[in-house]
């Protein structure tokens, strides 16, 4: 007689099951793609330009090519030859791979090498001369629609400057109209800086075309190997079932691996000319100086209120500084990714955004650093102008939001830009917070500690996220809908594996895609593999990145796992010897409805599937799900945090750190728990020390650890994490919401916010991030703002 | 990340070493603890041709104090050994407040205080705490040893007095006339970071007079800055709240900060003598007080 | 007498150039270094400037050191020399001539795992794993020293060593964890 089974302890849904993937890497047995070693294999490395804008006059490889090891020197003119100098970028615009005319910003890849060891490739790059001619430098948008600013893209007709879109969304005349009916306006401008993931793993490929076979694999750090595949066809006109990506274990992307990057098209030209395996892993300096920034957008904020703290309407616009290729990785209806899901968790009536792109001599990417494209800006630039409004109107910062938030029983709700959020109680996640940072005594200590000269500070932050795009109506990625999928095949003794068209960097997916599956069918999750990353086995999918891993490639395993319920149902129904109909399902088994004892597993019904099916039915137990998400889901946070500013130096110490996340339901809260800690702490980065700044020349500031700074265990805060808030998801198979970037999206806000509360006597109304203590300091002593837009202050 | 090629020895006794050294001309490098070397060679703003270990030679990895008091820290003594240091911790207040803020946990395994001497990186932390102490570097060539005072030993940014087939083997740090009081103060924004500001002061004092005084200052000028007038302001009375302003406005005034992205000239200039205040209240602090 | 594969000679490397009859081949100074690794002892012909972190990827293929930064400031190579925690790729590979180095690869035994990993396991310390072997060997050296250390000390020896992941709280208890079970394991005095 069979039993239904303990979902907790099969490891389903809710269990903090310990992570698989774990006991390979507190062993050193990862794979990453720098372990990997083909026979035959060359080395890789790149020589990047010292100038931010220059032209080129002449390469001379010769003394390269004359160094014992080296194979091959490739240069801008030699991929021109080829049609690969330029390729595409994700958003319709084209990028340099080697540099052929001019090289746009400081670190751009020229020429490469390609040699026995890697030692040998640096010489090589070292023995070859370019001889620029020095352009003027554009470091910032106000720069790059100056009169007379030179256009960088030359190359490219129909481009007479440095615009790359204006664009705007929401309703102009209607916000108008709120305006100029409103008692207040409250303003603020800002800029938030420049960024790089920056995992701690490099970039990095090893291309190997093997030309009996005509096939092309390629080992790489990317979140999106399917895209890749495409791009890769595109790029390298190769046949697409000739290429298979392989993505092994990546060490940390966080969006910095979503973009084909020169390096990949450079390592896979090399092996097709070579026919040999070529590696190429980019250094940490390549890496800061060339791959995938995020952020450097300014904004100009404006909101009308009414006087009893009514949010009438709000006004942004932004100016995005996008390097000197526009490679933003987002869906391609937007320009400024989904910097308009500003304010959805706020009941506005109306609103409007422009938003402008320029070029610069800096570094593409535009990347979704941690974030669901530009969210970071829209819920940071939302937060900032939350706390500006409050304090214009002399309210308490909690009551002004408790005031606006969209109330529990307005779902779904249409934010002012077109969204439509589908669940939340924020008032609730807003008290959970309040309580736990003890709001009111904390008020109390402030207002002591202020008479005795000590800066006490709260900052409150808020964000709702729009994760898990598609739906395939609104979302694509160069016209490829953003769906994603799920396979699994079921073993006639009950084990199973499930494949998806994600790729984990570290966020757990082979201990909890199992999870799911232990829940829609009670396999115990011990039970199921979990594979991902390999484009010839993989299903199709669009990677894993903004947070759509759960929403979309999580549901889509949940809809297979059901599939596969299915067709179980029929083998039970067989095996029991009733009608479907009369088979009824409880976690792992079916049973008979009017004798519940009679039942079978679903490993029983497994080996039926193999053994045992009835006539007619086609045999094995496997199938594949595409899924196709309704809606976007809408996780809500509230991030507190109290710190203390030194008056004198202006360091600043986080006393305390509140998160209440409402991610609906979690799969793995172990997990959970984990990416809201990681995304909390580079929120504490951002705010504090992590930014790439450039000087007038365009030299980048940040281009290695020295200067781009990460904060180790030292610096990084506690945090208290509370759970307590759940509101499923309604339109997700299992209820749960997208978790891994809130924290990175809604946090830094709150820090800034404490600060500025800190220090809210000077009237100082915005320090750029990251609040360095000069900064700080530089507001309290001159009671003014302070701007961190390049280029970077110096005496010259 | 890759080094350009390079011939390496590896002596086991001072005189090969210099020997070697003296053979290898003006492209050679004396390789200690290495971690500012050999990031600068994988960078290759570093290219020598013969780089000479000296982790080899025995009977260098010493501190210890003569029973005069005077201190001696060989040349392959690591900053963990100082961090680490009992003496250290009894004796030399700047010395032992400095140690733990050099790099970080990993790098002070390996890095020594004399090879951050030699280094003489303006942003180097030793450099101010042996200069604000006295000290000297001795250094051994082919005619023998020869002590350089560390107000001479740094010539200007990654430069000193070393002979090319001279090695320095010793950091000296005079006794102290009276009771040592001091601190060292770094503003850096994360561990590991260089100092965006750094201070050292030092302290000799007998009852309350301050006998002799010393004040150091890191990151805000183009080679380590001994900040004289600041300590002569000190020198001959005790610790009062006019002296103690003094010293940290005449420091303010030695430096010689740049504006850059870790901050203005005069912020940095403000640090200064917010860090000689803030270290010099806390020796004119009680003893029980400053312990604490 | 039976003769054991291997039992003598240990790993030797071998880097083959492209012979294009010049002098450059001829001049690629080599040395001949003895070391031993996670117990075994080695020998290697190695160029000088080839750094440690490198000798162990490449020459000996233990990849679990990996090399995340060019400026010696993420960790993640971090290796025991004699017992010291050092980053590999700060140290030359001929400077390991007559030392010995522990990776990764040897906290384990065939059948158990060292209390570190299993805590970095139970804690969930870890998430893509990349820093890990860096953070565990910085710990060990901090447990073998300092067998009871407070949050405090744990936070501070590990400051050597960079997380993107995890937000380093994880990783702070999974140290304390292993050093509880270390001090229940070791024999009472």
């Amino acid at each position: 007689m069979s039993q239904a089974v303990d979902e907790i302890k099969i490891g389903g849904l809710g269990a903090s099951r310990k992570r698989v993937e774990d006991s390979r890497f507190i062993r050193g047995k990862g794979n990453y793609t720098d372990d990997i070693v083909l026979p035959g294999m060359l080395h890789m490395e790149i020589l990047r330009s010292p100038l931010a804008h220059a032209r080129i006059k002449s390469i001379d490889a010769s003394k390269a090519w004359d160094i014992p090891g080296v194979h091959l020197v490739l240069t801008g003119e030699m991929m021109a030859t080829r049609n690969l100098a330029w390729m595409p970028t994700l958003s319709y615009d084209t990028q340099a791979v080697l540099a052929t005319d001019k090289v746009r910003f400081q670190g751009q890849e020229v020429a490469c090498v390609i040699a026995d060891d890697p030692y040998i490739a640096k010489d090589a790059c070292e023995a070859i001369v370019v001889d620029y001619e020095p352009l003027p430098v554009i470091v910032n948008p106000a720069q790059a629609v100056a009169d007379g600013a030179p256009v960088i893209r030359d190359d490219k007709d129909n481009q007479p400057d440095n615009v790359i879109y204006d664009w705007e969304v929401g309703d102009r005349d209607g916000t108008d109209r709120a305006f100029a009916s409103a008692d207040l306006v409250s303003k603020l401008e800002l800029h938030y800086p420049r960024s790089h993931p920056s995992p701690i793993e490099c970039c990095g490929s090893i291309a190997d075309f093997n030309r009996a076979t005509s096939k092309l694999t390629v080992y790489m750090t990317t979140q999106a190997p399917h895209i890749i595949r495409a791009a890769v066809a595109m790029v390298a006109e190769l046949p697409e079932h000739m290429i298979r990506i392989i993505s092994p274990d990546i060490g940390g992307g966080f969006g910095n691996k979503v973009p084909v990057y020169p390096g990949y098209v450079c390592s896979i030209l090399a092996s097709i000319l070579l026919e040999r395996p070529v590696k190429w892993i980019e250094d940490k300096s390549g890496n800061l100086i060339s791959t995938g920034f995020a952020r450097d957008v300014y904004l100009k904020g404006e909101m009308a209120l009414r006087r009893d703290g009514k949010i009438l309407a709000v006004r942004m616009h932004t100016d995005a500084d996008h390097g000197a290729f526009f490679s933003d990785a987002q869906p391609s209806k937007f320009k400024i990714g989904l910097m308009h899901s500003a304010f959805a968790a706020y009941d506005v009536p109306v609103a409007h955004l422009t938003a402008r792109g320029t070029y610069s001599n800096k570094a593409p990417g535009g990347v979704a650093y941690r974030c669901s494209f530009r969210v970071t800006e829209a819920m940071f630039f939302q937060e900032r102008m939350v706390q500006a409004a409050a304090a214009d109107l002399g309210m308490d910062q909690a009551e002004f939001r408790r005031m606006n938030f969209v109330p529990d029983d307005a779902f779904p709700h249409r934010t002012p830009f077109g969204f439509l959020t589908d669940s939340g109680q924020y008032a609730k996640c807003l008290e959970v917070g309040l309580k736990a940072i003890d709001y009111d005594n904390f008020r109390q200590q402030q207002a002591q500690a202020r008479e005795r000269g000590r800066l006490l500070g709260l900052g409150i932050s808020t964000m709702t996220e729009p994760l898990g795009a598609g739906n395939s109506r609104e979302y694509d990625i160069l016209g490829i809908k953003m769906f994603d999928s799920a396979e699994l095949k079921v073993h006639m003794t009950g084990k199973a594996i499930v494949r998806t068209g994600a790729r984990g960097q570290g966020q757990g997916h082979e201990t909890t895609w199992a999870q799911i599956v232990a829940h829609e069918l009670g396999i115990p999750a011990d039970d199921i593999v979990v594979e991902e990353g390999d484009t010839d086995t993989a299903p199709f999918g669009m990677g894993t990145y903004a947070s759509r891993s759960t929403p979309v490639a999580g549901a889509a395993v949940a809809m297979v796992a059901r599939k596969i319920r299915a067709k179980a149902r029929k083998l039970a129904a067989h095996l029991l010897e009733v009608s479907e109909e009369d088979v009824e399902w409880e976690l792992g088994r079916f049973y008979v409805r009017s004798a519940p004892d009679r039942g079978v597993t679903i490993q029983e019904c497994a080996i039926a599937a193999y053994a045992n099916m009835p006539d007619g039915m086609e045999p094995g137990l496997d199938a594949t799900a595409y899924y196709d998400p309704p809606n976007l889901t809408w996780p809500f946070a509230v991030y507190i945090v109290t710190v203390e500013v030194d008056p004198d130096t202006g360091v600043w110490d986080v006393l305390n750190m509140v998160a209440v996340d409402d991610c609906g339901i979690r799969i793995n809260p172990m997990i959970v728990e984990g990416q809201i800690m990681g995304g909390l702490t580079e929120a504490y980065a951002m705010s504090n020390m992590q930014f790439i700044t450039f000087d007038a020349d365009g030299n980048c500031v940040g281009s290695n650890y020295m200067d781009y700074l990460l904060p180790t265990a030292w610096e990084t805060p506690g945090f208290e994490l509370h759970s307590e808030v759940v509101t499923p998801c309604p339109h997700h198979p299992i209820g749960a919401k997208g978790i891994g970037e809130c924290a990175a999206v809604g946090g830094p806000a709150a820090f800034v916010n404490a600060v500025m509360d800190a220090i809210s006597a000077t009237g100082v109304r915005n320090v750029d991030m990251p609040l360095l203590p000069d900064r700080v300091w530089e507001a309290i002593t001159y009671r003014r703002d302070v701007s961190g837009a390049p280029p970077v202050r110096s005496d010259d | 990340m890759y080094p350009s090629r390079f011939r390496y020895e590896a002596p086991h006794t001072v005189a090969e070493a210099i020997r070697l050294l003296a053979a290898g001309g003006d492209n050679a490098k004396v390789l200690a603890g290495g971690q500012s070397l050999v990031p600068l060679m994988k960078l290759r703003f570093a290219a020598p041709e013969l780089v000479v270990d000296i982790n080899n030679l025995p009977g260098l990895s010493y501190h210890r104090a003569d029973p005069d008091g005077t201190l001696r820290i060989g040349a392959l003594c690591r900053h963990a050994d100082l961090e680490r240091s009992a003496l250290l911790a009894g004796t030399q207040p700047t010395m032992a407040a400095a140690a733990p803020l050099i790099a970080d946990p990993i790098v002070r395994n390996r890095g020594t205080l004399v090879g951050s001497l030699c280094h003489a990186d303006p942003q180097g932390d030793w450099a101010s705490v042996v200069l604000s102490l006295g000290g000297s570097v001795v250094a051994e060539g082919p005619d023998g040893r020869r002590s350089i005072p560390m107000t001479d030993f740094v010539t200007g940014p990654f430069q000193n007095l070393l002979a090319p087939d001279e090695i320095a083997v010793e950091a000296v740090i005079p006794a102290a006339q009276g009771e040592r009081r001091g601190g060292y103060l770094k503003l850096e924004r994360r561990v590991g970071d260089f100092a965006t500001v750094g201070v050292a002061v030092s302290l000799e004092t007998a009852g309350e007079v301050v006998r002799r005084a010393g004040i150091a200052l890191t990151g805000v000028g183009a080679s380590t800055i001994a900040a004289s007038a600041a300590a002569a302001a000190l020198t001959g009375h005790s610790l009062t709240a006019e002296s103690i302003a003094a010293a940290a406005s005449a420091a303010a005034e030695a430096a010689r900060p740049r504006t850059d992205h870790r901050g203005s000239a005069e912020y940095k200039r403000h640090m200064v003598a917010t860090f000689v205040e803030r270290i010099l209240t806390r020796c004119s602090a009680e003893p029980a007080e400053r312990a604490a | 007498m039976q003769r054991r594969a291997g039992g003598k000679g240990g790993l030797i490397m071998t880097i083959v150039y492209s012979d294009r009859e010049d002098e450059a081949a001829a001049q690629v100074p080599m040395r001949r270094i003895k070391f031993t690794v996670n117990g075994e002892k080695k020998i290697a012909e190695v160029e000088p400037r080839l750094l440690l972190a490198h000798l162990i990827r490449q020459g000996l293929r233990l990849t679990g050191t990996h090399t995340g930064c060019d400026t010696t400031n993420c960790g993640a190579c971090t290796v025991l020399v004699d017992g010291q925690a050092v980053k590999s790729c700060t140290m030359l590979a001929v400077q390991v001539d007559g030392h010995e180095i522990q990776t990764v690869e040897g906290l384990a035994s065939a059948s158990e795992l060292h209390p570190l990993q299993e805590g970095f396991r139970e804690e969930h310390g870890l998430q893509c794993g990349f820093c890990t072997p860096g953070m565990m060997l910085a710990a060990k050296a901090l447990l073998d020293r300092n067998p009871d250390p407070t949050e405090e000390e744990v936070r501070w020896a590990l400051s050597g060593n960079l997380c993107r992941c995890t937000g380093y709280q994880n990783i702070v208890k999974s140290v304390l964890w292993a050093a509880a079970k270390l001090r229940a394991q070791a024999p009472a005095d």
